[in-house]
């Protein structure tokens, strides 16, 4: 099984081997020895070159994988080859439309801009209140509010997109 | 003593007021809205009852549904914890009027400490000195003139106030009639009370506060005092106890000027006196909160003493069982507010389920969540998870025994501010204690290697071993699927293969499904 990993900037190709004992681990073809445990959900217990180390996963979105190893955090992408449909290509384009998503389920609760309205980057267009919190909902950049799906009073839920920038 | 106490509040602070009440042998009730049915605290407690829908007017601020709580449980007392109706003398005359004792002070104590115009009122009359500023103001005319009078800047403050909400900076005289106006409708709209007044503004001061504590038949004590600068938006994120710029001599002055303003008010339980201090050790008086505070722990471990079981116990007419001379600071403490917020998307809230959660423990560490493993953090309220607790000899031993705690901490699923924590206790400024309000701003300030991700050239063997455990996690089933052999195979979920032959053994039949 490969798997390519794109982490800071940098790919590594990961390969795994049935072994004995456990499977055998290569990185850019280089062997690495590993065995593995799992901690239970969302976590991983690593033996690397006799090293030990906790591996968690605290989130995944938008096809990043969020992991915190000693404190330290590191966003992986991560794709199957075989199965390599050029996700990366389809991401970060600064043209065409942009979805304006609630990042947590909330309330809608003010509109600031109508559709067809002119936006700035940064500049917000939909307030959702979740924990006593308000929170602007910005575009990322300038362009035209195309549509609002959101309505003021409207539950939402994370994920949830709000508003489309053009 | 008490036989039954019911706890006004959810979360953490819930939980905690509960196991106060299991070790005193009271039993609890707890209340709770439909957005917290599988709450903790509704586990926690012998008795619960449904308040309402989750919104608080209908629920947790719903004065009459809580005493129709208490009389069909037959509690005598009601603990509030903070928040909510902690601070609202109507429901502590209530709860009188309904023969159900209120854990807090009297209700004319909070009234005169309430409202900030009034409590500075009484800390003049009793001798305390307070940040320098204006009585209650009707007109912006009448602030432009008060303003002179102080020197620019002021600080227009909502006499109702609290956590920054109808408060503007004005820098002169131009800005003065919007920011009156705007900080009028935002105290009107958010405390139902659009009075004002002007506080001169210290420039980047320290907040520390001083824990008093006092019985029914008027003693009084303090309990040291808590340093309590770091804060975003005027909201408190790192507390600890004693504060680095305070010594004995000043312990002393602040903690007897604070027991001096709760005498004058008829103050008894627990309060905190609130104070800013410049960096020459001249403190104003800036508030009196009536009721415990959410970093009430860290007095709790420098002076071992449980102040929601003295808080019980003098709301059950007992006297206070030490005097000041008996209070006693050992070592050295700080809290963590763990919050369901993301720093790296401009705190915004969080909330959803918990995936997993690892807490930390050995010595010295206390950890008081209101959360657990496989939970949905609601969308309706406040969203503190959990204050982290280090407790240790001296200041830089609690640093480094709060980052190992920090370490062990995880909360997979949902974002927190654990990181934001790790920063602050590495930051240079923080070790050497200089503390002032606008820390945690100038720390957000600083973009640092860490705000991004690690990146190979400086972390290169740790970034390998993400790598590597990326892909195994890739090649796990997903999470609610094979993941409830957890523990019983756990080799399982790491193997790819495994997972590639259960898959082939279902296509089998059953006959091959041993793994």
């Amino acid at each position: 099984m490969v798997y390519e990993v794109l982490i800071g900037g940098r790919s590594y190709r990961v390969e795994f081997k049935r072994g004995e004992p456990g499977y055998a681990c290569r990185v850019d073809g280089r062997e690495v020895a590993l065995e593995s445990v799992s901690g239970g959900h969302e976590v991983l217990w690593l033996l690397v070159g006799g090293r030990s180390y906790e591996v968690r996963r605290q989130a995944q979105a938008n096809g990043i994988m969020h992991l915190e190893i000693r404190g330290r955090r590191y966003a992986a992408e991560v794709h199957d080859p075989r199965a390599f449909r050029g996700r990366r290509a389809a991401a970060g384009a600064s043209a065409g439309p942009c979805k304006l998503v609630a990042p947590m389920p909330g309330k809608v609760v003010r509109l600031l801009k109508a559709e067809g309205a002119k936006v700035e980057a940064g500049e917000g267009v939909v307030v959702v209140e979740a924990m006593k919190m308000q929170n602007e909902i910005r575009s990322p950049r300038k362009g035209v509010v195309k549509k609002i799906l959101a309505a003021a009073g409207a539950r939402v839920n994370a994920g949830e997109t709000l508003a489309v920038v053009e | 003593m008490f036989k039954k106490i019911l706890i006004a509040n959810r979360g953490e602070i819930a939980v905690r007021v509960m196991r106060a009440c299991r070790e005193l042998g009271i039993a609890t009730v707890a209340v709770y809205s439909e957005a917290d049915r599988e709450a903790l605290h509704v586990r926690r407690a012998d008795q619960a009852c449904l308040l309402g829908p989750a919104p608080a007017g209908e629920s947790y601020l719903n004065i009459e549904k809580l005493l129709q709580a208490a009389r069909r449980t037959g509690a005598e007392a009601i603990h509030p914890g903070y928040g909510f109706l902690a601070e609202n003398a109507e429901f502590a005359r209530r709860c009188a009027a309904a023969g159900v004792k209120f854990i807090g002070p009297n209700a004319e104590a909070m009234e005169r400490l309430g409202s900030k115009t009034s409590a500075r009122q009484t800390a003049a009359a009793a001798g305390v000195p307070a940040v320098p500023g204006s009585a209650a103001l009707d007109s912006p005319l009448a602030a432009e003139a008060a303003a002179e009078a102080l020197g620019y800047p002021v600080l227009v403050k909502a006499a109702a106030g609290g956590g920054g909400k109808g408060m503007r900076l004005v820098r002169a005289r131009a800005e003065m009639a919007s920011a009156f106006a705007a900080a009028e409708s935002e105290a009107r709209n958010a405390f139902g009370d659009g009075e004002l007044y002007l506080e001169k503004l210290l420039e980047n001061p320290r907040h520390i506060e001083v824990q008093v504590l006092g019985d029914e038949h008027g003693h009084l004590v303090y309990l040291g005092e808590r340093e309590c600068s770091l804060q975003r938006r005027h909201q408190k994120v790192l507390e600890e106890s004693p504060s680095p710029l305070v010594d004995e001599a000043l312990r002393r002055r602040m903690g007897e000027t604070a027991v001096r303003l709760a005498r004058a008010a008829g103050y008894s339980n627990a309060g905190t006196v609130e104070f800013l201090a410049d960096a020459g050790r001249n403190f104003y008086f800036l508030e009196m909160n009536t009721r415990l505070q959410v970093e009430h722990p860290v007095t709790e471990m420098v002076t071992g003493l449980d102040l929601v079981q003295l808080q019980i116990r003098i709301a059950a007419g007992e006297e206070l069982p030490f005097e000041q001379q008996d209070v006693e600071l050992r070592g050295h403490a700080i809290e963590c507010r763990v919050y369901a917020e993301d720093p790296e998307n401009n705190f915004f809230p969080s909330p959803g389920r918990i995936t997993r959660l690892l807490t930390p423990a050995g010595p010295g560490i206390r950890d008081e969540s209101g959360v657990y493993e496989g939970w949905s953090v609601p969308v309706e309220y406040d969203p503190l998870l959990s204050k982290l607790v280090a407790h240790a000899g001296s200041r830089p031993q609690a640093i480094a025994r709060m980052q190992r705690a920090l370490e062990e901490y995880f909360v997979g699923g949902i974002a927190t501010n654990l990181a934001l924590f790790r920063r602050i206790l590495r930051h240079p400024e923080f070790v050497a204690g200089k503390l002032d309000t606008g820390f945690l701003d100038r720390l957000l300030g600083e973009r640092t290697a860490e705000d991004g991700c690690a990146t190979q050239s400086e972390d290169g063997a740790a970034a390998e071993v993400a790598a590597i455990a990326a892909a195994l996690f890739a090649a796990q089933p997903a999470p609610g699927a094979a993941l409830s052999a957890n523990g019983a195979r756990p080799a399982e979920a790491t193997s790819p293969w495994r997972r590639a032959a259960r898959q082939e053994g279902l296509r089998g039949g059953m006959g091959r499904k041993r793994l």
